[in-house]
């Protein structure tokens, strides 16, 4: 049976796929707490599920479409109110391109 | 007895028999809230505004006699993560201090329809993550029974109120216990209905094959009356059910005489207190001696719900919280050097620890090397955990177990060591894994602190539970007893 070891630089650098910076602190608790917990996770092993389907949702329901047909939505106004930066009725961000 | 201690269908027959006005309804609850709240720390906003007018349409309703309904004019608070027009949805983040949403949850929506009365939005963990509403950015809930304990979470802010007697009913979201913990930790009823019953339109997702929207009462009959208002189809939520709805209060008050019940031995185990294991083997000597027949069963693979639940919620946590990146709506951080500087420093800034924890988490469980291992390992154990429950289904009509292995901790105790805080959900996680309804009951006080009992039921049979639940509380006095806010 396998044991997964997370180092602190393993964790910086999913935290950084995630877009998030970590402090010190929260580095450092979050490789020793991520240890325990994969321990905890790892008893999942125990269990031979070589024939078993994943459940990803319990409601049998397939494709759930609605008519397609013209609605009204939210006026871009009222949408846009709550954007930290706008222009024109876009939102509006830091430059991307050069 | 005073008007804030009573339950939405006593306050309802006042009204209907002319006993009291919308306005001495309203006016009690907003009396109660200014002598109470700065002890309890209930809600993040009050709804002033709102509720008046809401009394006045109220009471024309009453007056004019048309278009009552079992809520009418009755107060109502909602969990701070669920949309209501024009009043901040923050989820308890500074992520979304400042975001007003722009339309109602259809359950508010219906609700307001009804004509409840909207009395302000609770506080809960940061976005619904936590199990004592102590990672709210804004401030702390006390337990009404003992403010130096928590209330539970993440629905702290809604069983907290409803027990301090500030609003007779409210709205809270279970996505591995955040209803039936709290309800449980403050001694009132919660239930989290079947998974797809009631929609989730205007609920902030945490983990969207988890979450479901369900209220939490002072009683049973309440809990049946809100089930009403609430359960439906709904085609803005695409895993709403299209089923039909039957009236929850049909089976209160029939008895129960040959219902079979199932004791699962894994939620018994000897990690639960021993007062509460007590407290729950009096509850089903009492079901029994009302003509129910309790058998004990064995769910083998519920022992592994605990990491099931948390690979699976993390990972569908980190991909919903992937939307705050500062472009649409809530906190963008200043001064940014570029694009994904801004991503970074918005979230790092935005989102508390226990949020950042999860997300990190969640990532590593989907990341490439991890996937196999945990994401789809515990896909598939999730699938074996449904199968007890079906198994088990077949033999009984209903589960009963504890809610909690411990009444409500006191503050700050767990808050450094989450996996403590997880472990703890041992109970309730294992109805969301599976979709079923499970639901809270009081049923007994341990150092004057309140205990639970969990009822599970078969999908979309909220019925018999409510029919079993009520059978037990008529025969109980717990949820008679408010708390006494005292020093």
């Amino acid at each position: 049976m396998m044991t997964m070891k997370v180092s602190r630089k393993e964790v910086e650098h999913v935290a950084f796929l995630s877009r998030l910076a970590l402090s010190e602190r929260e580095a450092e608790e979050f490789t020793r707490q991520f240890n325990q917990i994969f321990k905890q996770f790892e008893k999942l092993n125990e269990l031979d599920t070589s024939q078993v389907e994943p459940t990803s949702h319990v409601l049998q329901m397939q494709n759930v479409l609605r008519q397609d047909s013209v609605r009204s939505s939210l006026p871009i106004d009222e949408v846009l109110a709550n954007a930290p930066d706008r222009e024109d009725g876009y939102f509006s961000v830091p430059r991307i391109m050069e | 007895m005073n008007i804030y201690d009573m339950t939405l269908h006593q306050l309802w027959k006042m009204l209907h028999e002319g006993d009291i006005t919308v306005q001495e309804i309203y006016g009690s609850f907003a009396g109660r809230i200014e002598e109470v709240e700065s002890k309890v720390g209930a809600f993040v906003n009050l709804t002033p505004d709102i509720a008046e007018l809401q009394v006045h349409k109220a009471a024309d309703r009453w007056s004019e006699g048309r278009g009552v309904t079992p809520l009418t004019g009755l107060p109502l608070a909602i969990k701070d993560n669920m949309s209501l027009v024009g009043v901040p949805n923050t989820c308890s983040s500074k992520m979304l201090e400042n975001y007003i949403p722009p339309y109602n949850a259809t359950v508010v929506e219906k609700l307001a329809e009804d004509g409840a009365l909207f009395i302000g939005k609770t506080n809960l963990d940061e976005f619904a993550m936590g199990s004592s509403t102590e990672t709210s950015a804004f401030k702390l809930t006390r337990n009404p029974w003992n403010l130096g304990h928590v209330p539970g979470g993440s629905s702290g802010g809604s069983a907290a109120a409803v027990a301090a007697g500030e609003s007779p009913a409210a709205l809270g979201s279970d996505t591995g216990g955040s209803i039936r913990q709290p309800a449980s930790f403050c001694g009132v009823v919660g239930m989290k209905p079947t998974y797809g019953r009631v929609s989730r339109y205007g609920l902030v997702a945490f983990a969207g094959s988890l979450d479901q929207i369900g209220p939490i009462t002072r009683d049973v009959y309440d809990c049946a009356i809100m089930m009403n208002a609430l359960s439906g189809h709904d085609a803005c939520d695409s895993t709403s059910a299209d089923i039909p709805v039957p009236d929850h209060t049909t089976g209160l008050g029939q008895d129960i005489r040959g219902l079979r019940i199932g004791l699962p031995g894994e939620l018994f185990n000897e990690g639960i207190d021993a007062s509460i294991r007590e407290a729950i083997y009096t509850a089903v000597d009492l079901l029994t001696g009302m003509g129910a027949e309790c058998v004990e069963i064995s769910m083998p693979h519920l022992e592994y719900s605990m990491p099931v639940y948390y690979i699976l919620a993390t990972a569908e946590a980190g991909s919903n919280m992937a939307r705050y990146d500062g472009v649409q709506y809530g906190y963008r951080a200043s001064g940014a050097k570029d694009i994904l500087d801004m991503y970074i420093r918005t979230r790092s800034e935005g989102l508390g620890t226990e949020v950042k924890r999860r997300i990190v988490l969640g990532t590593y469980v989907l990341s490439s090397g991890y996937y196999d291992a945990f994401y789809l390992k515990a896909q598939k154990v999730r699938t074996l955990i449904k199968a007890d429950f079906d198994r088990a289904f077949t033999r009984v009509d209903l589960l009963v177990s504890p809610v909690t292995p411990t009444t409500a901790f006191k503050a700050g105790k767990r808050a450094d060591d989450p996996l403590q805080m997880y472990l703890s959900d041992i109970c309730t996680i294992p109805a969301n894994l599976a979709g079923l309804p499970a639901m809270s009951v009081p049923c007994g006080f341990d150092n004057g602190l309140p205990m639970g009992m969990q009822i599970i039921g078969k999908p979309f049979d909220e019925t018999t539970m409510l029919r079993v639940a009520y059978a037990y509380e008529q025969s109980t006095d717990w949820h008679k007893r408010r708390a006494v806010l005292a020093g």
